[in-house]
């Protein structure tokens, strides 16, 4: 019983943390519609600077309760200025532009901060004070109970409930709502959404930074805290209902005892299975969000939000034209010669670049003619290459079968990940595509016996007629050659055209007796079914894979390539690919900063070119067609 | 004097579909001006891009004085012209009074300034709906809370988007006392309507919109006399 109400507290100051985090998302995605991935970052700015106010309060000895708390706020305000300064210099050109292209601009910021804190922090953990009388236990039914856990599990109602006065009894509060539901009205009755935009962006963000400065006693300050939290910042807020406060406190709830009693629970027999429920808390809130997203496509407190702008303007066109066609038949005549004119680690390198160009373009087909943004891409991609290996190394089969049977295990996965996916749309099937691919992370990654947990698996050579690069080389330039032009095909057929259809009228698609549904749900396991090509490809190519291969970094990678490349052109993907590969190549070998250079970079194309870079071409010829 | 509102070669698109040609009208102080016209006739599109909810591309529009075709919906708010859009855009969120406060601006020199108790007096029906969601509030109710919510902005011009559509007859009967009301307090207003009979009932002058062109510029006096125009762009 006793461990019971501990493990229930313990709950309570995971779920206050939770909130914190997700409140200022919920926020701002509420108003601005931004989905915001520095989010996290925030969140980890928020512990970094905390340390150092602290740690320097605190450098004449003694750090009084008021250094600390002191500390803590500053910290969440300085990071509170970032935010408003990053939404006045960046967000603010580009809340026009589609919100695929907005979040990848605060991708962009992630690489930057990331870096920024690796420059000036350095690369080791960062343990931070105690709390100044709080650093003890005390004793709950006989239990011993850290004392700031206690103070935590009142600092998140207490902040749920400024938040609540704030935005109840302020007129500032009754502005921000009404933009919420509606901002295009309240403009139009003179509320300057502008600095409504600047104020909620500067307010959420400073929430993420007291999040993180909050955790300065419990957990060091590291440098990987941004992309974990960001996972769970976002579960919390599609399960609560994007934009709703209250639905991202219940949420927060929900997942934080569901944890704290997984961890608690420990080891269960079930049926004569052992089952380690502890292993279950890196999975556990993804079961939450999926298990809630199909009963309820809009969270729990959530409401259907309005269509989503994937990418405005221009669409796929009927037929490349005899330029485009001489382009292409040009590039593939120069891949094909390539083994005799460049160097050995160009040709390492153009297997990369094929590799990732088919597994792009099958993120391009789901995105552009399909409609459906994926943010968990690489649960493919690494099915793929798992399947591949694991045939390879526990079957014992040919390298050859091993090739086709990884990308049907892709597909096996995208026809479950695929069932649940196309009952929702917009953000929320956005987070359900993550979900997935974190489910499918975590079970490679802590299954050791069988996938080699995160040592990933070794050895896996391709058969000996394959064995020089160069014929390796062909193998990837014809399977990814033909992967991408059916692809391209697959978009013209009628199947492409039906699919194309329910993107852009779902409502007449469904009076004319298009199944939408199972339309989509077949899109998934195509697109699966080609990612996983890709990843098997990526297996053999390296001898090794690792989790990495589902990792949300590949699946953000796919997402910059198909954005960078333009979101409706079958060439966009490929163009992506080469450019990111090459630049990530070049940039790594030349600078150890260079996630802030290629962040820096993103942020400058997104501002330059809106519509990708492929796309941007086309227009550019369209234009001077016309002319 | 020169026209309160004054829009002069107003052309609109939405996305590829150009939608107004050429559009021009006039609204003088303290007058009642409808834009007539069937449905998709481009009434609707004309108001939005007043506001600049459609940003005209290209064409003037003069607001006491001012050019404001360039200026941003809440500029626009501001200097004093309201918008009352047609599905009402209530905050479904908020509680009526909530909703009125996210009109409010401050009171302008020159023209009428609104108060709580002078809106409950133009329509008895909020009053005692204060505290009420807005959800629950019924058709009427949310028309008259939309007028309300902008009027408490203090503009000197508004504009209303087909206010008796959907209305019962005798909510409508209610509107039109509502927007002479607002007349007599010195308000210009110009409002859209298919509604013949409402127009008549408060409009001084009529313009009718037919696609995206101004067919007819007149008096309600000499509208009511020519059958010709009358049954060539009203009738259904």
């Amino acid at each position: 019983m006793s461990s019971l109400v501990i493990q229930f507290l313990n709950g309570l100051a995971g779920a206050s943390t939770l909130f914190l985090v997700a409140v200022g998302l919920s926020l701002i995605f509420g108003v601005t519609r931004i989905v915001n991935f520095a989010h996290g970052s925030f969140y980890m700015l928020g512990i970094y600077v905390a340390y150092s106010i602290i740690s320097r309060a605190g450098a004449g000895g003694g750090l009084g309760p008021a250094g600390f708390w002191g500390g803590i706020l500053v910290a969440a305000m300085v990071v509170g200025a970032l935010g408003a300064l990053i939404e006045i210099l960046l967000l603010r050109r580009i809340y026009h532009a589609p919100e695929m292209f907005q979040l990848l601009a605060t991708f962009g910021i992630v690489l930057v901060i990331k870096d920024y804190v690796l420059w000036a922090w350095g690369p080791e953990d960062l343990l931070g004070p105690r709390a100044p009388g709080l650093g003890g236990s005390v004793e709950i039914l006989g239990r011993p109970f850290p004392e700031y856990d206690l103070a935590l599990v009142f600092i998140g109602p207490l902040v749920l409930g400024l938040l609540w006065l704030l935005l109840n009894r302020t007129r500032w509060g009754t502005l921000v709502r009404a933009a919420t539901q509606d901002r295009e009205m309240a403009g139009a009755l003179g509320v300057n959404q502008k600095w409504l935009f600047t104020a909620v962006f500067a307010l959420g963000s400073a929430l993420a930074g007291l999040g993180g400065a909050l955790q300065i006693p419990r957990e060091p300050a590291q440098l990987f805290l941004d992309m974990g939290v960001i996972a769970d910042a976002f579960v919390v807020v599609v399960v609560g209902g994007m934009g709703s406060i209250p639905g991202a406190a219940l949420a927060a709830f929900i997942i934080g005892e569901i944890k704290a009693y997984c961890v608690g629970i420990g080891q269960v027999g079930f049926l004569g299975y052992s089952v380690s429920l502890s292993k279950l808390t890196l999975v556990a809130e993804f079961i939450v969000m999926a298990i809630v997203l199909v009963m309820r496509p809009w969270g729990l407190l959530g409401r259907q939000q309005g269509a989503q702008r994937i990418a405005a303007g221009a669409r796929e066109r009927p037929a490349a034209g005899r330029a485009m066609q001489i382009a292409v038949l040009a590039v593939a005549g120069a891949l094909a010669v390539m083994p005799f004119v460049a160097q050995p680690y160009t040709i390492v390198l153009l297997i990369d670049i094929l590799v990732y160009a088919l597994f792009a373009a099958s993120l391009q087909f789901l995105m552009g003619p399909a409609g459906l943004v994926s943010f968990g891409h690489a649960a493919y991609f690494g099915l793929g290459a798992y399947g591949a290996a694991l045939l390879v190394k526990k079957a014992g089969l040919p390298m050859e079968f091993a090739l086709a049977g990884g990308p049907l295990a892709a597909a096996l996965g995208a026809v479950v990940f695929g069932w649940f996916c196309v009952r929702l749309s917009g953000v929320y099937l956005a987070m359900l595509t993550l979900a997935f691919a974190q489910i499918a992370w975590s079970i490679v990654y802590q299954w050791d016996q069988f996938t080699g947990g995160s040592n990933g698996l070794v050895g896996v050579w391709p058969a000996p007629w394959l064995a020089s690069k160069t014929a390796f080389y062909y193998l990837a330039f014809t399977l990814c050659g033909c992967g991408i032009w059916l692809l391209r095909r697959i978009v013209y057929s009628p199947y492409g055209c039906a699919l194309r259809a329910g993107r852009d009228s779902p409502l007449r698609c469904d009076a004319i007796g298009i199944d939408l549904a199972r339309l989509q749900w077949a899109a998934f396991v195509l697109v699966g079914t080609f990612a996983g090509l890709a990843g098997a490809i990526y297996a053999f190519s390296k001898g090794s894979i690792s989790p990495e291969t589902l990792g949300i970094p590949l699946s953000v990678d796919a997402l910059v390539m198909v954005l960078l490349g333009g979101i409706h052109t079958a060439s966009g993907p490929v163009v992506g690919a080469a450019v990111l590969t090459w630049l990530q190549d070049t940039v790594v070998r030349n600078t150890d900063y260079w996630r802030a250079l290629l962040g820096a970079i993103i942020i400058a194309l997104v501002l330059v070119f809106p519509q990708g870079i492929a796309g941007f071409a086309r227009r550019r010829w369209a234009r001077s067609e016309a002319a | 004097m020169p026209p309160m509102l004054s829009a002069k070669r107003l052309n609109a698109y939405y996305g590829q579909a150009h939608i107004l040609f050429d559009v021009a009208l006039e609204a003088a102080a303290g007058e009642v001006v409808v834009l007539l016209g069937r449905n998709g006739a481009g009434k609707s599109t004309t108001l939005k891009a007043l506001i600049g909810l459609v940003p005209p591309s290209a064409g003037e529009v003069v607001f006491c004085g001012e050019r404001i075709d360039r200026l941003q919906p809440f500029q626009i708010a501001r200097r004093g012209l309201g918008y009352v859009p047609e599905d009402r855009r209530i905050f479904t969120d908020l509680t009526v009074l909530e909703n009125i406060e996210v009109g409010r601006q401050p009171a302008r020199q020159g023209v009428p300034s609104w108060t709580l108790e002078k809106l409950y007096k133009l329509f008895p029906n909020l009053a005692e709906t204060g505290d009420r969601p807005a959800a629950q509030m019924s058709g009427g109710e949310q028309q008259m809370l939309a007028i309300a919510r902008t009027l408490m902005g203090n503009p000197a011009c508004i504009l209303l988007d087909e206010p008796s559509e959907g209305l019962a007859p005798v909510i409508v009967d209610q509107m039109a006392a509502a927007v002479l009301e607002m007349k007599s307090e010195g308000l210009s207003v110009l409002l859209s309507e298919q509604n013949l009979h409402f127009a008549a009932a408060v409009a001084d002058r009529a313009y009718i919109i037919e696609k995206g062109r101004v067919r007819f510029n007149g008096t309600m006096a000499e509208l009511d006399a020519d059958d010709a125009v009358r049954s060539a762009h009203l009738a259904v």
